[in-house]
């Protein structure tokens, strides 16, 4: 299945991208390239809405901690839109919980 | 009743053949109703990594050998081996990762797949050698297991015989 990757620059200053599918070591490439693309064009609060993801693995935890560490050395943010236990628990696990920003809703994590 | 062996599936080394094997697996553990749904959830995460790093196995060895996954059914049991023809390693020696209050954590962006199979299942055995590896993984329960509502209606029930 392709993963869907959809670009909303529509909430100055944040960039929402919209994930949608498997995000596993065969998909999570293209999620890693989207994220360098963005941030090279100079996009710094990215707001990644994974409702629409119904798998993730470690690669895609890891494609999003490296998405997290390149925008805070350009002093922006990476923000998760999360609310599926099944996603959530990945999260929670690994205890990246506490090193990610995760809301409820694209629009509470676009709200300041 | 004894473990036996249901399913046996030999898939190419190549990361889009992981997919499949989630799908298969987990498409049978939910045929047997072997596992309550969130277990499922943990069965498609368990194997996807156990996958992904048998894959990277076999690469880093130059093998050409397939992924062998097999699953082993008893009652209110499920079984899976995922094998590989790599050079093995020592579950027992792998990085640790700082704490995630350590800004330093985010220097790393692999090694999660040992530790999350590890959370994930409710038995894991490495089997690793130089002839390769076999991670064997268990996870207990029937479809209702560790379901609240099941388990109310169970003592209820249990309470009026």
């Amino acid at each position: 299945m392709e993963l869907g990757l959809q670009v909303d620059d529509s909430r100055s200053p944040y960039t929402v991208l919209s994930v949608k599918g498997e995000v596993d070591v065969y998909s999570a490439p293209r999620l890693r390239e989207k994220l360098v693309e963005l941030v090279s064009e100079g996009h710094r609060q990215i707001v990644a809405d994974l409702e629409g993801v119904d798998f993730l693995d470690s690669t895609g935890l890891g494609v999003l901690v490296g998405g997290l560490k390149r925008l805070r050395s350009h002093e922006g943010d990476l923000t998760l839109v999360c609310t599926q236990p099944r996603i959530l628990k990945v999260f929670e696990i690994t205890g990246l919980t506490t090193v990610f920003k995760i809301s409820g809703s694209v629009d509470e994590a676009t709200a300041s | 009743m004894a473990v036996e062996r249901s399913l046996e599936l030999s898939v190419p080394s190549r990361v889009e053949y992981i997919a499949v094997v989630r799908l298969v697996v987990s498409s049978l553990a939910t045929a047997r109703r072997a596992l309550a749904d969130d277990r499922i959830d943990d069965l498609k995460l368990a194997v996807s990594e156990a996958c992904t790093n048998a894959i990277e196995a076999n690469m880093e060895a130059g093998e050409d050998a397939p992924v062998v996954v097999s699953c082993w059914e008893a009652p209110e049991r499920f079984e899976v081996c995922v094998a590989d023809s790599g050079q093995g390693f020592d579950p027992d020696d792998l990085p640790q990762h700082p704490p995630v209050t350590d800004p330093e954590r985010l220097n790393f962006e692999r090694g999660l797949g040992i530790p999350l199979i590890r959370s994930l299942v409710d038995d894991v055995r490495f089997e690793s050698g130089a002839e390769g590896t076999a991670v064997w993984m268990t996870l207990f329960g029937g479809p209702d297991y560790g379901d609240e509502t099941s388990e109310i209606v169970r003592v209820v029930i249990a309470e009026q015989e």
